[in-house]
């Protein structure tokens, strides 16, 4: 079966800890780390993998940081 | 550590849907965390970058927040004196009709100290974009009371919030330039969701699109936070937002292909 699978990486150094990608994403797949940057921002990170590929969440960043990937995977 | 959530790889270049243009300069923003500036700043390139227009594109930065916007667009840029960009564009496009010009102004910029040069520009019916950031206050110089400040709301200047009776009203700009017959396309729009960031850019096509037409001006105002001046997290603001600002600025178009759209269709449901 083919399905839709999509991916994020957040290029973390940039990200300044607005969390406004957070609401923006409509599977819950990012939250805001402990650690900080370096810059002391809490930075956003992927912590579960049901992304569609969707992109709301780049489109709403403000420093543009969210790289989104969309493929079709095929699954047994 | 983001890694150990991914079970099947798809990071390949081919499987990219979406990634910063490069039309914006590979350096970090100086915009605080969740300022809608950012957004825009990314919708405008993307937009020169699919007319494929940002060779012939210049454009007029103001003062404000958004004074460095040349650092950040990778396009021909120009820095005008406070308030002044609406008339320095209007001498760079009538010396070079066939180049794609625009102003970006805040509201301190475009509805105070350069109120004259932006109703005269509209009114004379230029043929160049403008885009106006609207939060409500003066971001750059500490959260000062603005033309475009609530009433009621609070800011280092007006610490009680802002009485009408003794500091004014806020100015509709947008609305007034409305009216002149100069401008061909007047919008108000936001970027605080992924469906208001879609809409922001097809409203900027349109109005790059127009200019092509050379039809007169097209304002695009874009309401949005300054979560730093409001003394908010980003995502408060965002709401704040959607609950104070829009019922006073009412998201949608107010001017469409040089006819005001009634009133009633005005407001954007959401
Ligand atoms: S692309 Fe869509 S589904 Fe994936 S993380 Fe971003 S908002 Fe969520
Ligand atoms: S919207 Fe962008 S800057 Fe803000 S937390 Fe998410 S990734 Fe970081």
């Amino acid at each position: 079966m083919a399905k839709i699978k999509g991916d994020i990486v957040i290029n973390v150094e940039r990200c300044k800890g607005c969390e406004v990608c957070i609401a923006a994403c409509p599977t819950s797949v990012i939250a805001m780390s402990k650690e900080v940057n370096g810059k002391g921002y809490h930075f956003a990170m992927k912590v579960n993998d049901t992304c569609t590929g969707c992109i709301n969440c780049a489109l709403v960043c403000p420093d543009g940081v969210i790289t989104v990937y969309r493929a079709k995977i095929t699954t047994e | 550590m983001e890694d150990q959530v991914t079970k099947i790889d798809i990071r390949k270049d081919e499987n990219i849907v979406y990634k910063r243009t490069d039309l914006l300069v590979d350096r970090p923003l100086s915009y605080c965390p969740g300022c809608g500036h950012g957004v825009v700043h990314r919708m405008l390139m993307e937009t020169l970058e699919e007319m494929d227009i940002q060779d012939k594109t210049i454009g007029v930065s103001p003062v404000g927040c958004s004074v460095l916007a040349y650092d950040f667009m990778n396009i021909d840029m120009l820095g005008a004196a406070h308030g002044r960009a609406p008339a320095l564009a209007t001498a760079i496009k009538r010396l070079w009709p066939e180049r794609f010009v625009f102003t970006y102004q805040g509201d301190g910029d475009l509805a105070a100290i350069g109120t004259a040069e932006t109703i005269h520009a509209c009114n004379r019916g230029e043929n160049f974009v403008i885009i106006f950031i609207n939060n409500g206050i003066y971001g750059m110089t500490g959260g000062q009371m603005a033309p475009t400040t609530l009433p009621g709301m609070r800011s280092s200047t007006s610490p009680y919030g802002r009485d009408v009776a003794t500091m004014g009203h806020p100015l509709k700009i947008t609305e007034l330039i409305a009216q002149l017959p100069g401008t061909y396309y007047v919008t108000r729009q936001a970027v605080h969701t992924p469906n208001h960031v879609r809409r922001t850019k097809k409203a900027l096509r349109k109005a790059f699109e127009n200019q092509k037409r050379n039809t007169g001006i097209s304002f695009i105002e874009v309401v949005s936070n300054c979560n730093s001046g409001w003394k908010m997290t980003p995502v408060q603001s965002n709401k704040w937002m959607e609950d104070n600002m829009f019922p006073f600025y009412p998201l949608g178009d107010i001017k469409v292909d040089g006819q005001l759209v009634p009133k009633k269709e005005t407001a954007e449901k959401e």
